[in-house]
């Protein structure tokens, strides 16, 4: 069994708004020092495989396929 | 004249839809979304308003998994006219057959109101009955609204004249509630069968309901069928 945790957050270059509003709040809290927030989902899958290279691959394709918008988002892929 | 509407689970647009239509003299069918087939006699098919599948994961996202999206895709390839309304906006761009995103709204609130939006480009069959730079007024209710595409999507878009409306005040200039990309309410595929809005004209067809400017966009499509 593995579980992978993905990560799936807005590309660098498009404007997250939610993250801009969490930054927001952090400072009137006086969090002071933070340069930049970004919000993200996490989620975490239980595959019924050991092979980590094909689990890899299935992973990929859910994230292209609907996990992530490719088109402002991007992916990353934790197997454990 | 006979219009399609797809139904899903959260689709909440369908009834208006279909009235609007219906109003204008063409007949008109909801189809489930687990049909895998669209009616052939299908002169436009809209895809409506709501929050298909609860808006999970993201909007439109899941809905583009949907049987009845096969279908959809080829009858779009096949030249047939599409138009997406609000979340059926949503569920083109997911789908790949319309270009961009919508992201959440940069206010991070759900808006909820008329607005005004300008004709950018009348040279397709759904604005064909407007002018350029007219500006209409249409309800728009939103979360995630606001539209993205990178620069050089955009260039094409703008090189394609891609762009049907704009949000605007009262007199055309740019006023932009959500934060969408150059202000962007609404664009078509480059063959220009396939369009999409985040704005309502299907809740702008009376005047005692405060407009009935979406009698002139949907008319378009009466007179193209």
């Amino acid at each position: 069994m593995i579980t992978a945790i993905v990560n799936v957050s807005l590309k660098a270059g498009v404007l997250d708004s939610q993250g801009k509003a969490v930054h927001h709040a952090l400072d009137s809290l006086h969090f002071n020092g933070v340069s930049d927030v970004r919000v993200g989902k996490q989620i975490v899958l239980k595959l019924d495989t050991d092979d980590k290279a094909q689990a890899m691959k299935d992973v990929e394709k859910m994230c292209e396929e609907i996990l992530a918008n490719t088109v402002i988002e991007d992916y990353k892929i934790e197997l454990i | 004249m006979k219009v399609t509407i797809l139904q899903f689970p959260g689709t909440n647009c369908e009834y208006d839809t279909q009235h609007a239509f219906e109003q204008l003299g063409a007949t008109t069918e909801i189809v489930w979304h687990k049909e895998e087939s669209i009616p052939s006699d299908t002169n436009l098919l809209v895809v409506a308003g709501g929050f298909s599948y609860g808006d999970y994961l993201r909007s439109g996202a899941i809905a583009k998994f949907s049987p009845v999206m096969k279908a959809v895709k080829a009858y779009a390839e096949n030249g047939g006219k599409v138009l997406g309304i609000c979340n059926g906006f949503q569920v083109l761009t997911e789908s790949g057959l319309l270009p961009g995103a919508l992201k959440r709204n940069d206010g991070l609130h759900f808006i909820s109101k008329h607005h005004h939006l300008k004709v950018e480009n009348n040279d397709n069959i759904f604005l064909e009955e407007l002018n350029n730079g007219d500006v209409v007024n249409i309800p728009i209710a939103h979360h995630d609204g606001n539209y993205y595409i990178d620069n050089a999507g955009l260039a094409e878009l703008q090189a394609n004249k891609q762009i049907l409306l704009t949000y605007t005040d009262a007199d055309g200039s740019v006023k932009n509630p959500n934060g969408s990309v150059e202000s962007i309410a609404g664009v078509c595929n480059k063959e220009k069968n396939v369009f999409g809005l985040m704005p309502h004209p299907e809740r702008a067809m009376e005047l005692i309901l405060g407009s009935d400017d979406g009698k002139a966009m949907l008319q378009g499509f009466m007179k193209s069928c």
